[in-house]
């Protein structure tokens, strides 16, 4: 569902660019509002989140899905945690539909995806565990690292149970609004993929924002 | 007694409703899982017995073999690039990798409260308590759990995302996982997180364990797609040597 922000950016307190294959960590606090924006269209934001007081507790594909009935998520999906609590809500989205099925890249799942010698090559999995290990004040390891979001990512799965790897439904400046429903650690890889059309084998930059709580 | 009578290359159980268990599959054995009754669901995850940080990772399943069904040819992936089981036989045609696990919660509020003072073993178990108890067995924590298979359990989506779990096995179908490394198995048999029955399904589950006959060069979950001969190569690279 397309729904469009109330915010400025210009009222935002925090904006950060980021690059693609760099990652952005960082707490939001209960009631605050982050932005993600895809700057030129058709990026990958592979995104984890996690409570910030008990990082085991953590964003959930399964338990978001199943409770929304809701394979894609958009504005109004409430994300779950893998104890079935409410997360984050997505309160605003300007592109309609984000993946939850389809994971995050690896060195590792590349050699199967695409060539068993492409395992050297920059992956999400990879920027998360770079992440953790310059920023060990979270107390993040490697069994945190669960199934993510791909925001602005378009996986269509059909009715007779086949999974498509569609053209992006984003676009330059489409952006995605989520509120914390409690303390939260943002984990973001902004994806490296050289090998993948989606997004014309050409990542691109995206901007955070973060805005106080209402 | 035969040294084929002291140490049996086949098992037999039937594991009951409600329940859990697990148990480390060698490679070249092969699982097969019947539904005796119809309506059975198998929540199931892998792990890595010689470094537990390797575990079943149903995206990367799901997106190397463009499917959101898991069915015969199928090869069920780690988050290491490496293939656990392949499906080597199914009677069902879908099984499911997104939902989870049912919570307290749900099996509260559909049929009651777990008590085993009143119910003994027909307890109202709930998937996600039966995996944190046996993950405990390997020291494993609910950090450590990940997205798992429910095998028995049909969930698709119509063309806007909205999921229902559409069909269930019948009696007597059955899947066959051959295993290419050795695996650890959690398995329990708790009613699926989508099923509103009006009574909490007390489904057993047959389990048969025996040896795999040996992979040939036109095996069918092998050149399913180039993705699982990359896979196998994986495999093939971590048994170098052996």
């Amino acid at each position: 569902m397309i729904k469009e922000s109330d915010l400025s950016l210009a009222d935002a307190k925090f904006r950060t660019k980021v690059d693609a294959g760099d990652y952005y960590i960082q707490t939001i606090k209960m009631g605050e509002t982050i932005r993600i924006i895809d700057l030129e269209g058709n990026q990958a934001a592979d995104t984890l989140f996690y409570n910030a007081h008990d990082p085991s507790e953590r964003y959930s594909a399964s338990d978001t899905v199943r409770e929304g009935a809701a394979l894609y998520l958009t504005a109004g999906t409430i994300l779950k945690t893998n104890l079935n609590r409410d997360l984050l809500e997505i309160v605003a989205d300007t592109c309609g539909r984000h993946d939850t099925v389809g994971g995050a890249c690896s060195t590792e799942s590349n050699t199967v995806r695409y060539d068993l010698e492409k395992r050297c090559m920059h992956a999400c999995r990879d920027s998360w565990l770079l992440a953790i290990a310059e920023h060990e004040e979270y107390g993040l390891a490697k069994e945190d690292i669960g199934h993510n979001i791909n925001f602005f990512m378009n996986v269509p799965v059909t009715s007779d149970g086949q999974l498509q790897f569609a053209d992006g439904v984003s676009g330059p400046g489409k952006y995605v609004e989520l509120v914390a429903k409690m303390d939260t650690i943002v984990l973001i890889s902004n994806c490296p993929q050289l090998n993948n059309p989606c997004n014309a084998y050409n990542p691109t930059p995206i901007e955070v924002a973060v805005w106080n709580a209402a | 007694m035969t040294n084929q009578e002291i140490f049996p290359n086949e098992y037999n159980t039937l594991i009951a409703p409600g329940a859990h268990w697990s148990l480390v599959v060698r490679k070249g054995m092969e699982m097969t899982l019947t539904d005796p009754e119809g309506g059975a669901n198998v929540g199931m995850l892998f792990y890595n017995p010689n470094l537990l940080s390797e575990k079943y990772n149903a995206p990367d399943t799901l997106k190397c073999q463009h499917t959101f069904k898991l069915t015969r040819g199928h090869c069920l992936y780690s988050d290491m690039g490496r293939v656990f089981a392949s499906i080597t036989h199914d009677s069902f045609g879908w099984h499911e990798t997104i939902c989870g696990n049912s919570h307290a919660q749900h099996v509260e509020n559909r049929w009651g409260k777990r008590s085993y003072q009143t119910q003994s073993n027909a307890w109202l178990q709930n998937g996600f308590d039966a995996f944190l108890v046996e993950l405990a067995k390997y020291r494993m924590k609910k950090q450590d759990l990940a997205a798992n298979l429910n095998l028995f359990s049909e969930v698709s989506s119509d063309e806007e995302g909205t999921l229902s779990l559409s069909r269930q096995s019948q009696a007597g179908d059955s899947i066959t996982l051959r295993f290419e490394m050795d695996t650890l198995v959690i398995m329990h048999t708790c009613p699926h997180p989508l099923n509103t029955a009006a009574d909490y399904p007390q489904k057993p589950v047959q389990v048969s364990l025996k040896k795999a006959s040996p992979i040939q060069a036109d095996d069918y979950c092998l050149n399913l797609c180039d993705e699982n001969r990359r896979g196998f190569h994986n495999n093939a690279l971590y048994h170098l040597g052996m």
